[in-house]
């Protein structure tokens, strides 16, 4: 230690050296002043958690007619998009899908991230996070809510054992014997996880759509079905499958973009693509169907004449028609042509617009749902969020990217990464053809 | 069990051979002038807490609640009325239904859905399954300014912050009529929540509606009493009566008249 001044390079030397071998990553400092935003905006959702947490949730917009508000409307998004960790697993472990290996450290990282992300809000959203276990000890099984906790806790923990495997593989704790042994070890139980991830999520993306079909007491929301599971419960899990891919496109399109670099050869996106357009096209056929029974049954039956569920604005006729065919039809139609998927950006576009369909159905569901009028006597009411809301997810966003940037800088999370960097024409003619 | 059972509290009267009761009201409509003491009697009773500076209509805690209504009609021939809201205390509640804690339960005995905020984690949940928006969530810590602790009823719990509560027919005053039932070794028993004893009209109406020659379920089966919402199934305890027909038309959202979507803020 020869002074201050060369302890910056220092750091920078000792740094590098945990950057996977052949990997080309920018300087510490330019690495930093990525971060140093997103810190900032992690302890700004730290300190409005603090705020929640000190006075109580009245520091939030949320009141008693909208009890679930801009939180639990972006948690359901954001774990329908996390859906790609689920799915991607689902058609390389158990369809064998050889291709998806270039995306699936990448998308197991996202998934673990959305989820755990969405558990920390949760932790601030509830009144009494302490009491959360009492779920566990005396759970009411007829609840979704208590399939949803019960499915999320343990998915949560398969998508830990699923990420550690990639982190011991980091070129550091690789050199410590027993870390590599144990990796191996991991690494062949993974299709077992990931089987059981598959179903864990299958449950729970259902239970979460179960949520608001089983409220009978909210006619706009209601919905009947087989068994115990109302239809919502089928279009939650089949949207998110539909989504799942695309996110996973955007978010790798994202990172190539940021980085400048190419990360995964073209064909993975139109297999993904397609992947998004097939079951995309049966989800809004399904969504179709289940949208003229609802209006023209199970409402009427609850005492709501057709349509006047659209009386209301914002939330005019011109929302069914946004979700069904804006965000519905045209990805989807968009994602079926093999024509059309030649073109990156109708792939982007594509998923841009299914994976704002998945986000706008949950935003329906949650908050149209809420604001809705149920008594004849009742206002239809509005709610807008404040700075507390928007900072508390705001930290959780920045957390998932600072995560996301170490992951990516010190972790293999595309393993085509080193060949597209060796010989990017030839791969990409080939892939182009 | 024993057939001689012993008259003290501790040994209560054996389940089995107790007596099950359907709790409900019958609210008068005609008989309401919105005065509101229900709800100021409700919010002595169960202990809730003065409201913060804040805490707005939106927040606060009124496990009764008056709403103003009207028939829609132009001013000067539109008729006006309240309709009292306590929790409905549904038959089949869909608020218990969705609970993940089992903080609800539909008492078996009383016919009560009970609230446990002991056991709520404070999901809101229930919240959002309850259309009568006859729950409340505790946004703040409750407070008491020095001296008005002193006001505290001592039968109910103050509830904490970030738990939901509701109306569950003064089941302060309903413990300690069981109480004295135990120690008397005397199942029959009824007992008057306050919104009924304060209303200076006597518009509510309570009793036992499994019990036939009771007033309350004499009156819930008047051909002018009716239900709120009586369609989504979610069978409420709770019957409203009026001879108007437009109060009448209250119940439901597709009623023919136009008495629907009101305007005007609640009380
Ligand atoms: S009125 Fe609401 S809170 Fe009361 S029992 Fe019915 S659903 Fe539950
Ligand atoms: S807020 Fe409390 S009572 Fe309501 S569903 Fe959640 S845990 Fe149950």
């Amino acid at each position: 230690m020869t002074g201050t001044i060369t302890k910056p390079a220092a750091i920078a030397t000792v740094e590098k050296k945990w950057i996977v071998r052949g990997h080309e990553r920018c300087s510490t400092a330019r690495f930093m002043g990525w971060l140093a935003p997103w810190i900032g905006l992690l302890l700004l959702g730290l300190y409005a958690t603090y705020l929640c947490f000190r006075y109580g949730l009245g520091e939030t917009h949320l009141d008693n007619r909208f009890g679930f508000g801009l939180w639990i409307f972006l948690d359901l998004a954001v774990i329908a998009l996390g859906a790609g960790a689920f799915f991607s697993g689902f058609l390389l472990y158990i369809l064998k899908w050889k291709e998806i290996k270039a995306v699936i450290n990448s998308a197991v990282v996202l998934g673990f991230l959305c989820y755990s992300g969405a558990v920390a809000v949760l932790a601030v959203d509830v009144g009494q996070p302490l009491r959360a276990w009492f779920t566990f000890w005396h759970p009411n099984t007829h609840s979704m809510l208590t399939e949803v906790t019960f499915c999320i806790t343990v998915y949560l923990v398969v998508l830990t054992i699923e990420y550690l495997p990639i982190i011991l593989k980091n070129r550091k704790f690789k050199s410590i014997p027993s870390f590599l042994v144990f990796e191996w070890e991991l690494h062949k139980l993974m299709p077992v996880f990931a089987g059981v991830g598959v179903f864990l999520s299958f449950f729970h993306q259902g239970s979460l759509g179960g949520l608001f079909g089983v409220m009978r007491g909210r006619p706009f929301a209601f919905r009947e079905g087989f068994s115990i599971w109302p239809t919502t419960f089928f279009l939650f899990v089949l949207s998110a499958a539909a989504v799942g891919p695309s996110f996973i496109i955007l978010t790798t399109k994202l990172v190539e973009k940021i980085t400048g670099k190419r990360l995964v050869k073209q064909d993975i996106y139109r297999v993904l693509a397609k992947t998004t357009g097939v079951l995309l096209t049966v989800y809004v056929a399904l969504k179709s169907l289940d949208t003229l029974l609802w209006l023209n049954s199970t409402s009427i039956r609850a005492g709501v004449a057709p349509w006047e569920f659209y009386e209301f604005r914002p939330f005019g006729h011109a929302t069914l028609f946004t979700e069904i065919v804006i965000f519905g039809m045209i990805p989807a139609l968009l994602l079926l042509s093999r024509r059309l998927r030649e073109r990156p950006g109708v792939i982007t576009l594509g998923a841009v617009l299914a994976c704002l369909g998945v986000v706008f159905n949950r935003f329906v569901m949650t908050i149209q749902t809420l604001a809705l009028p149920t008594l004849s006597f009742d206002e239809f009411m509005i709610y807008l969020p404040n700075w507390v809301e928007y900072a508390v997810f705001g930290g959780v966003i920045a957390y998932a990217v600072i995560v996301y940037s170490l992951s990516y800088r010190y972790l293999n999370l595309f393993p085509q990464e080193m060949e597209l960097q060796l010989a990017p024409k030839e791969v990409n003619d080939v892939s182009v053809r | 069990m024993m057939a001689n059972t012993p008259n003290t509290a501790t040994a209560a009267p054996v389940q089995e051979n107790r007596k099950i009761r359907r709790f409900g009201m019958v609210i008068n409509l005609d008989n309401c002038t919105g005065c509101g003491s229900c709800m100021m009697t409700c919010a002595v009773e169960n202990n809730c807490a003065p409201a913060k500076e804040k805490i707005t209509d939106r927040t606060g805690i009124t496990l009764m609640r008056v709403f103003p209504v009207n028939d829609r009609q132009p001013m000067p021939v539109r008729q006006a009325g309240f309709v009292p809201m306590p929790c409905m205390q549904c038959e089949d509640p869909p608020c218990e239904l969705v609970c993940p804690q089992q903080a609800v339960e539909l008492d078996p005995l009383s016919g009560i859905v009970d609230q446990m905020p002991q056991r709520c984690f404070g999901c809101r949940y229930c919240m959002a399954a309850c259309p009568y928006h006859a729950r409340y969530f505790n946004w703040y810590d409750p407070e008491w300014p020095k001296g008005m602790e002193q006001t505290l009823n001592p039968a109910v719990a103050p509830r904490m912050r970030g738990v939901v509560e509701k109306c569950d027919f003064c089941h302060g005053r309903l413990h300690l009529a069981e109480d004295q039932a135990a120690i008397d070794g005397n199942d029959d028993y009824t007992y008057t929540p306050a919104c009924v004893e304060a209303c200076p009209t006597q518009a509510i109406v309570f009793g036992d509606l499994n019990d036939e020659d009771s007033e309350v379920s004499q009156l819930a089966k008047d051909p002018n009493s009716f239900r709120f919402l009586a369609k989504l199934g979610t069978e409420p305890k709770v019957y409203y009566y009026s001879e108007h027909e437009w109060r009448r038309n209250l119940a439901e959202r597709d009623m023919n008249g136009n008495a629907s979507r009101n305007e005007g803020k609640e009380a």
